[in-house]
């Protein structure tokens, strides 16, 4: 093979047609997908936790996207049914993520609905669920001496209580505890979203 | 139209083998011109059966001559090995060895700090999964950032450098030209670095994009794609002054990523254009591509070069390798969305994928057959080449990572291992086994031609191969077996989540363990690199400086 323009125009012909298939088609089939009813936009605070979400890092050890029974038992751990697409219509950057270091939070907002139990765990995961490897995440919270009025407190166990003052929740971690808790797919979809070829 | 899964995955298999049956076809009826002759336009006149491997000093070449003549049958005396070192064609590849000095050594040494510090991060992240407590006191070192600035170095910096570099100096050696416009590769670099120094910042800083492989934020991604672009020209001008007739494999392989690299990302990266679920199939189009469209083809481009180099022998089959070139453009670049095996994306296009991996065998095992047959008969070589043995051990280990790929795709397997530290495992040894290893061996060989200087201290060069093939296999082995007992810990409703995470921990204390011989490995790599840019060390033979002419075998 000597001409370089066969291998030039083969070699986009290939990519074309893995475009097509694999971008093109599904952008086609998905872009007109009206979210569910059921389904509310995020608030700002939300939008804001979940920019926190993104740049943390949390989809690394953390999918949203349960899988069908067929897939393993995801149902009877109660993370929810099977996704449909237009389940994420609201969600930009995706965070459907590929890896399970940590449980599936695609129903974590059901599952835990929990603000304070949400806010301990971030500041320090091991004293609510022992064992876990998740990272704490110390600097989204502030020690204070004194508590001001309308400061959320941060319950803690007393061996992971900071030796003096209080925790106390700052506004990021305010807006991620809004964001985990919003996250509540359990509505029901019509029966007919198979996913085949339409 | 409404089609069944059963349809849709004969009527996909049945297009894969018809395109495959028609290159066979294009192929036998001469429409590519590929002959025994092709497979050797990389010697020179006479130069069938003389080893070349520059990494070592003139008396191992000697004995890695003798070892090689054994089996080859083509012997040579000094007196006929001296006539062809001087013989015109060799001048001018001493011209065409140093047109790429510059845009080789830019790119290489930029990879090397890459390698080193994405080493780092990645000894950090992985301590942090055994550790959780361990650097928690700023968001700068979360794992969730740590983790993605070690993918990002190591995918962009090490190996995308890496493979840049070593692709800007085969060029000129495969065309018979000397690189023309090496200065934009070289702004390239600047440019490169650049974006991916920013790139790295904002993300530990917390200014990403949030889709996997493609963090950086797209303002400075625009850098990437530049940087990439640049360094496409340089192989634009050289292919139209080529004095080569034939167009070696390594360059359809090198070119081919080249175009295929800047769609890819540019397509990926559009901002506010993908939305939702279509954006998470197209995140896994590119981050699979860029494994099978960008740094597959240019560590295959490398082995198939060196390996037939180093031993003085073509590659086995030239026709074969057509069938891998085209068969991997054509099956990989639809394989990506079986990361998305029983996710919320339409069943046809999950079936589409499962199929084109299932088809990836025949690149596979065409490109596998064929290297493997170039260097069987020929394993006595191994000993004396620091270059093969490093190469060869990669090529092994893209046969294997690419059938492991395949399995994984397969549902009743991707059940288990799917969302596990197996996939981890997985994508290191592709990217560490295959990938990495043919890289380490072919700065190797490259370096003591374009610094025109030996490896100062030769032991450090086992020490290092040693070192990471250690490492690297207590990595992959245990963090494979953790990944399993994960994913069985998870498909049991009967045992709780948590189970999942602690049956990991031993597992992922020996992965840090092999990752820390490996980084190591590294470190003693990058400081025979730069000792030997800084020119430490004593001269043994000095037989590898190309200006004194005696780039051959035996003295």
């Amino acid at each position: 093979m000597n001409k370089s323009l066969t291998i030039v125009i083969g070699a986009l012909i290939m990519l074309a047609m893995a475009t097509l298939v694999l971008v093109a088609l599904p952008y086609r089939e998905l872009k007109g997908e009206a979210p569910p009813e059921q389904l509310k936009p995020y608030t700002l605070a939300q939008l804001r936790g979940r920019a926190t979400y993104v740049n943390m890092g949390c989809v690394y050890c953390h999918s949203q996207q349960p899988r069908a029974a067929n897939f393993g038992p995801d149902g009877l751990r109660g993370w929810g049914r099977a996704p449909v697409s237009a389940d994420y219509a609201y969600d930009y950057p995706n965070l459907l993520g590929v890896s399970r270091t940590g449980p599936d939070l695609f129903n974590i907002g059901a599952r835990q609905p929990s603000i304070d139990w949400h806010l301990t765990h971030l500041y320090q995961p091991r004293s609510v669920a022992p064992g876990s490897v998740m990272p704490a995440y110390p600097f989204l919270f502030k020690v204070v001496a004194h508590p001001q009025p309308g400061d959320k407190v941060v319950g803690l166990p007393p061996q992971f209580e900071p030796t003096t003052g209080k925790v106390v929740a700052t506004q990021e971690a305010l807006d991620l505890v809004a964001y985990l808790t919003s996250l509540n797919h359990t509505y029901p979809i019509p029966a007919d979203t198979s996913g085949a070829l339409k | 139209m409404s089609l069944t899964v059963g349809a849709l995955l004969a009527l996909s298999f049945f297009i894969s083998v018809l395109g495959l049956f028609i290159f066979i076809w294009a192929q036998t009826k001469g429409l590519m011109q590929a002959g025994p002759d092709a497979a050797q336009v990389i010697f020179a006149k006479g130069e069938l059966g003389v080893v070349e491997e520059p990494s070592i000093s003139a008396t191992g070449r000697a004995t890695l001559q003798r070892v090689e003549s054994e089996s080859s049958g083509i012997r040579f005396d000094a007196a006929s090995l001296h006539t062809v070192a001087k013989s015109a064609e060799f001048e001018e590849r001493i011209v065409i060895d140093r047109s790429s000095r510059t845009a080789a050594f830019a790119f290489l040494t930029s990879s090397m700090l890459w390698l080193v510090l994405g080493s780092i991060a990645g000894l950090i992240a992985s301590q942090k999964l055994t550790a959780p407590d361990f650097l928690t006191g700023s968001a700068w070192l979360t794992f969730g950032r740590v983790r993605t600035a070690h993918l990002n170095m190591v995918i962009y910096g090490w190996a995308s450098m890496a493979g840049l570099g070593i692709a800007l100096w085969m060029l000129p050696r495969l065309l018979k030209t000397p690189l023309m416009g090496a200065r934009f590769a070289v702004a390239g670099a600047g440019v490169w670095n650049a974006g991916l120094a920013a790139g790295v910042a904002a993300i530990l800083s917390g200014w990403t994009d949030g889709l996997q492989w493609l963090e950086i934020p797209w303002q400075i991604g625009i850098l990437l794609a530049i940087g990439g672009a640049l360094c496409g020209v340089p192989l634009l001008l050289t292919l139209r002054q080529r004095k080569a007739h034939h167009l070696y494999v390594s360059v359809w392989y090198i070119g081919s990523a080249l175009i295929w690299f800047p769609i890819l990302y540019v397509v990926a990266k559009v901002p506010h254009v993908h939305f939702g679920v279509e954006q998470a199939i197209v995140n896994w189009w590119f981050a699979h591509n860029v494994l099978g469209l960008w740094l597959t083809p240019l560590g295959l481009g490398a082995a198939y070069y060196f390996i037939a180099k180093v031993l003085g022998r073509p590659i086995y089959s030239y026709n074969m390798s057509l069938v891998g070139f085209w068969a991997l453009a054509m099956f990989y670049s639809q394989a990506g969305i079986h990361h998305l095996i029983g996710g919320p994306v339409p069943n046809w296009l999950v079936s589409v994928s499962v199929v084109q991996s299932v088809m990836m065998i025949v690149p596979v095992l065409a490109v596998g057959l064929n290297q493997h047959m170039t260097v069987a008969g020929r394993l006595a070589t191994l000993k004396h080449s620091p270059t093969l043995r490093f190469i060869v051990v990669g090529a092994i280990l893209y046969t294997l990572v690419s059938l492991q790929g395949t399995l994984e795709a397969l549902p009743f397997f991707n059940r288990l291992v799917h969302f596990t530290q197996y996939k981890v495992a997985h994508a290191h040894l592709g990217l560490y086994g295959f990938y990495s290893m043919i890289m380490f061996g072919s700065i190797y060989f490259v370096m003591p031609r374009v610094l025109e200087r030996e490896w100062p201290y030769p032991r450090l060069i086992g020490l290092h191969f040693w070192l990471v093939g250690i490492g690297f296999s207590i990595y992959f082995v245990f963090l494979s077996i953790g990944g399993v007992l994960q994913g069985i810990a998870m498909l049991d409703a009967t045992r709780p989540f948590i189970d999942s995470v602690t049956v990991t921990g031993p597992y992922l204390m020996a992965r840090t363990f092999g990752g820390a011989l490996m980084t190591l490995g590294h470190l003693v790599f990058a400081y025979h690199f730069f000792a030997m840019v800084l020119d430490r060390g004593t001269r043994r033979s000095g037989s590898v400086l190309l200006g004194s002419a005696r780039p051959l075998g035996a003295e």
